[in-house]
């Protein structure tokens, strides 16, 4: 790897974010900052925020305290479809693709952002509409060789495998043309081979591509391997944050988790 | 048998325009949750104002037909805004009893305005009928069927082609997807409203040429239930299919239960028609099993 691909700015900060369920805290003070082109994972065990922090990153959760800051601009309190169209995508722990609709047609609803043709130029299908079109084809072509899912490009999504479900879902991410991908557990679920391709696309559109991931994931081996720094979550709180061996070393971390459950935080 | 041909005729001449405030029940139904009892209304508001821009005003009735689009267009997007938003997350309960309340309304201040007598169209179309293979079928009867099936295309493709249309179905299929994707859901909601309200428009002022405009009007509105029912709630070609196929009901049994009944039974078949679908099928002809939780 490549380890000058990632800068100094901060291209995502967290802070103190707090977010409660009535009753449940599910985020308490929570800081972060990823730098551009870097993978940051975040981790922790089931319950302990990190799908809420997503949420709270692309505007599906409103924190009560704290603010959410990409590239600069405070994005806490937009809604979901603008700060997508900001630049941040993400993929869901349970997937949420268009089931109904084929592979390429969730993948050209990736592209709806950047489609700027009207009514009737699309009904029409030739002058400028046309023309976009072939545009918005080529881009999703070239992700669909890229994630390999050329065999499935015409099948109806809902009758896909899950692993191959999830591989829609990023792809249908990509075709945003993000600055930042978050994706919530992408292999989850998945088989040894499945997982290895998943690692493969990441580690990928992060250095062939620049692009900023955030990761949620359990597999430890996965994620010590491919993150440049990560954050770990427990109860709603950030104990640690840095790089894997740093976190390996923090000692909060380690009576969190090591104690009872060694083997399932740290190491393989 | 001319005279069963001639019911036919106007059973699918009904159904057309059952079909078409259908297509804006579902349409609001897929893309937003809500079941809008108001549909009724939005037909006999598109009706009452077309009428009145014939009579009143004296435009032509091209002009009228376009205003009155317009208007019904700026009436959809007016109850999203100002009444269906603030309900977003609320029981579905609460929501239907707000769109029951709309109707209400809406027939108060039409009454309010036009009074209950019945007005008629002047005559638009010719009244010489047309004859094919000996039937003699009023004009006014192919211009409403070839409206309602040109309307019908035209929506169809503008959900295939145009990205609003395409938006509005990702809506319909996964909100938070779509939120994801870029997609602004109130502004999908507020087209929704606009497209029920145009469709339900169009259907009020064929149907108001055909048998003049009063405030029964609105039972349209109820119409639609056994037709969504029938082709399956969250299905357009079903709306469209259960439209006509209840228009052709009602005209078979105003032919031949009439008579054994002494009449009125073309009031109560769709009914039937809709408990007997609930039970047997209660997802309709096309409609999906598990109905997007949304
Ligand atoms: N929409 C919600 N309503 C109520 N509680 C929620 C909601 N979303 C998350 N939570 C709660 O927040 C906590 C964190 O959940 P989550 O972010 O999904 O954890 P993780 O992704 O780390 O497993 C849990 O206690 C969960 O029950
Ligand atoms: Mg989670």
């Amino acid at each position: 790897m490549v380890k000058n691909r990632v800068g100094d700015e901060a291209i995502l900060k967290g802070e103190e974010i707090t977010l409660s369920f009535g009753g449940i805290s599910a985020l308490m003070g929570v800081n972060f900052s990823v730098k551009k082109g870097e993978v940051f994972s975040i981790i922790g065990p089931n319950g302990a925020g990190k799908s809420s922090l997503y949420n709270v990153i692309n505007g599906f959760y409103h924190p009560q305290r704290g603010r959410v800051i990409f590239k600069g601009q405070e994005i806490t309190h937009m809604k979901p479809y603008e700060i997508a169209r900001l630049g941040i995508a993400r993929s869901f722990q349970n997937i949420e693709l268009f089931k109904h609709m084929s592979v390429l047609e969730n993948m050209m609803l990736g592209r709806h952002i950047h489609i700027k043709y009207g009514l009737f130029s699309s009904m029409l299908y030739f002058g400028p509409g046309r023309k976009e079109e072939v545009i918005h084809r080529k881009r999703v072509e070239d992700i669909i060789d890229f994630l390999e899912i050329e065999h499935i490009r015409k099948k109806q999504v809902g009758t896909l495998s899950y692993g191959l479900q999830k591989r829609v879902e990023m792809a249908r991410a990509l075709c945003l043309e993000p600055e930042i991908l978050l994706l919530d557990e992408p292999m989850a679920g998945m088989n040894l081979e499945e997982t290895e391709d998943m690692c493969r696309f990441i580690v990928d559109v992060n250095t062939e591509w620049g692009m900023t991931v955030l990761l949620i994931e359990h597999d430890m081996g996965v994620v010590m391997d491919m993150s440049d720094r990560l954050m770990v979550l427990d109860f709603g709180e950030s104990i640690a944050e840095g790089t894997p061996e740093e976190v390996q070393k923090n000692e909060k971390v380690a009576t969190a988790y090591l104690g009872d459950s060694d083997g399932v935080f740290l190491g393989r | 048998m001319e005279h069963v041909a001639q019911s036919l005729i106007s059973g699918i001449v009904v159904g057309s325009i059952y079909a078409l405030v259908a297509l804006g029940f579902v349409l609001i139904y897929k893309s937003t949750a809500v079941i809008n009892f108001a549909q009724g209304e939005l037909l006999m508001f598109g009706a009452y104002i077309c009428l009145t821009l014939v009579t009143v005003m004296k435009l032509p009735f091209i002009v009228s037909f376009v205003v009155t689009l317009l208007a019904a267009a700026m009436l959809g997007f007016l109850l999203e805004r100002l009444f269906l938003r603030p309900m977003i997350g609320e029981p579905i309960i609460s929501v239907i009893m707000l769109t029951i309340g709309l109707a209400s309304l809406m027939q108060g201040f039409i009454h309010v305005i036009w009074g209950s007598d019945t007005m008629v169209f002047p005559a638009i179309f010719s009244q010489e009928p047309l004859r094919f293979a000996g039937i003699a079928i009023s004009q006014v009867y192919v211009y409403s069927v070839a409206a309602a099936v040109i309307c019908l295309l035209l929506f169809n493709l503008y959900f295939r082609f145009s990205s609003s249309g395409i938006a509005m179905r990702a809506v319909a299929n996964d909100q938070q997807a779509a939120q994801a994707m870029g997609i602004s859901i109130s502004k999908i909601f507020a087209i929704a409203w606009a497209i029920a309200a145009i469709v339900a428009g169009i259907g009020g002022i064929l149907i108001g040429n055909i048998n003049g405009v009063n405030t029964s009007l609105s039972s349209f509105g109820l119409k639609v239930f056994p037709a969504v029912i029938l082709g399956g709630l969250d299905s357009i070609p079903g709306a469209i299919l259960g439209g006509f196929i209840i228009g052709i009901l009602e005209a078979l049994s105003g032919i031949y239960l009439d008579p054994l009944f002494e009449g009125g039974t073309k009031e109560v078949v769709p009914f039937i028609v809709l408990v007997i679908i609930l039970m047997i099928k209660p997802y309709g002809l096309f409609g999906t099993e598990e109905i997007e939780k949304i």
